[in-house]
């Protein structure tokens, strides 16, 4: 039964599986393709179940509310911005792990398929951020469209869009990296209280403690480690209110009022939503499921 | 078709496979048994690419399996415990099988008519029985025409009459360009269906025979007969030698 195997085999004779003369953008072409169609089902599956109806719902009421209450100026929009830096990311980060476990039916199914893991765990990628996106879009885009159309709003919605999507991409990292539903759950939320809560808190204590040294260029650094820190200064700075935040602030203003620092700070943000997903890509690709 | 070479998986401080050394031509039936944990399904998941192999090879067609994705296309699988989400329909999980492959033509729907299951297409996933999951699990792996039937206990759950239904399609299914490899502890079935017996205990390959040898080497006619000749004599081999 045995038969002598060179080790170079699979090297040598690569199995395609593909016809001959597929082109290399065709080949690049249908994973996408393939990607898409499964997000439909995972778009079509997340529409069925009504949470993120729902926080659309509700970020249109507090959107709305706030720009009846306090007006069109900064007021209401420093309201909405911390709707946008705590709700967002927390609604994010639970949604997402939640769905990737009960999506493992799903999953397990897809992975007896012709398709790829990179192509499943895209498309769910693909749905989950795309139905939470549109829901922010929906709930805080239209008010912020009717109400204040300007590089204030529009900032808003940039730093909100990209931090739905970094939240997405940590859940997807807690929940490839658990089996256990309970655990990763757990995860998730830790990382989500680590940069809401926890982490300036740290930062406090760190200023504090070494009040004695010129700390402009260690907090600037320590917020860039952050994304809710980080798109929050990004808001503040159109905001004028960055006068408030003392000598520290002027540094700010300083190096995030230059394109150069608000292209790096945006490109640092992109990072947060890139690196936790190929991390994710890469356990998943390994995982035995 | 499908070459296995010192095949090693290992679920922390189980070994769940150890060794295995094997190859499955085309026309072969292969009857895959062993106790419960002796590593059957591992086996199974290996060669689907749902579980990575530690060490060793697989390979399909003279490539590397672990490496690819596309030689799934030829695969058909019926899983052990057929699980499918929960908010979809038994028509348009097919629906979208179909549409994941653009949706092929030549389509084998004989069991979706034989077990009825047309006439469930509304019928919410979450709300089947366990037989009737079967059906759709069984339904699916065939209806690709795929060149591997990869059939995990699939008599488990369903009632004498979609047993049999199932049995005759294996039978018919059979021919010399496909491999198909069935788990089960029913030796009876296995002994109808199959032209091979491959015997897995503890992670090991105890032997990989044809069935007519395997019969006339032990001087049984049955099939379970002769599994239990074989393992008395490995228990009275290894007593003799400890």
């Amino acid at each position: 039964m045995m038969t002598k195997y060179s080790s170079t085999a699979a090297a040598t004779l690569p199995f395609t599986g593909e016809p001959d003369g597929v082109t290399c953008a065709e080949k690049k072409a249908r994973p996408v393709a393939a990607m898409l169609k499964i997000a439909k089902y995972v778009l079509y599956d997340i529409l069925r179940n009504r949470i993120v109806l729902g926080y659309a719902a509700f970020l249109f009421a507090s959107a709305l509310t706030f720009f009846n209450l306090e007006g069109d100026g900064s007021k209401s929009l420093m309201s909405l911005l911390n709707i946008v830096l705590i709700v967002a990311p927390l609604v994010s980060v639970i949604f997402s792990t939640i769905h990737f476990y009960n999506s493992y039916e799903f999953i397990e199914l897809l992975v007896a398929q012709p398709v790829s893991r990179r192509t499943i765990l895209g498309a769910e990628y693909a749905g989950v951020g795309g139905a939470l996106v549109a829901a922010f879009l929906f709930g805080i885009g239209l008010p912020v469209a009717v109400f204040a159309p300007d590089p204030r709003g529009f900032t808003l919605l940039v730093v909100g869009v990209l931090l739905t999507l970094v939240f997405v991409s940590l859940a997807f990292l807690a929940a490839v990296l658990t089996r256990d539903k309970a655990r990763g759950i757990g995860l998730a939320l830790l990382l989500w209280f680590c940069f809401s809560i926890l982490y300036d808190g740290l930062v406090l204590v760190l200023l504090f403690a070494f009040s004695d040294y010129p700390l402009e260029k260690p907090t600037l650094v320590l917020t860039f480690l952050n994304p809710v820190d980080l798109s929050r200064i990004l808001m503040l700075l159109q905001l004028d209110v960055s006068a408030l935040m003392g000598y520290t602030g002027a540094v700010f203003n300083e190096f995030l009022g230059s394109p150069m620092g608000v292209a790096l700070a945006y490109g640092c943000l992109a990072l947060w939503v890139l690196l936790p997903m190929i991390w994710a890509e890469r356990v998943f690709r390994k995982k035995d499921l | 078709m499908i070459a296995i070479h010192n095949l090693t998986k290992q679920f922390g401080r189980l070994r769940a496979l150890d060794g295995i050394e094997a190859e499955f031509s085309a026309g072969q039936s292969i009857a895959l048994i062993g106790p419960n944990g002796s590593g059957k399904t591992t086996l199974l998941k290996c060669l689907l690419g749902m579980a990575r192999p530690d060490t060793g090879s697989l390979q399909f067609e003279g490539a590397d399996l672990t490496r690819s994705d596309a030689y799934r296309a030829s695969i058909g699988y019926m899983p052990q415990i057929g699980r499918y989400p929960d908010n979809m329909r038994i028509g348009q999980l097919f629906d979208m099988m179909r549409d994941l492959r653009g949706y092929p033509e030549n389509v084998d729907e004989e069991l979706l008519d034989e077990f009825g299951l047309k006439a469930m297409f509304d019928k919410p996933l979450r709300a089947l029985s366990g037989g009737t999951r079967q059906k759709v699990s069984a339904a699916l792996a065939f209806i690709f025409r795929p060149s591997v039937l990869i059939l995990d206990e699939p008599t488990a759950g369903l009632d004498p009459l979609a047993a049999e239904v199932l049995k005759a399609k294996i039978l018919r299914e059979r021919n010399t360009d496909r491999v198909i490899i069935v788990t089960s502890h029913i030796l009876s079935d296995l002994d109808d269906i199959s032209t091979h017996v491959m015997y897995l205990m503890d992670g090991k390959l105890q032997f990989f025979k044809d069935i007519e040898t395997l019969k006339t080497e032990t001087g049984e006619t049955r099939l379970g007969l002769a599994i239990a000749n074989v393992m008395r004599r490995h228990a009275n081999e290894n007593q003799a030698s400890a």
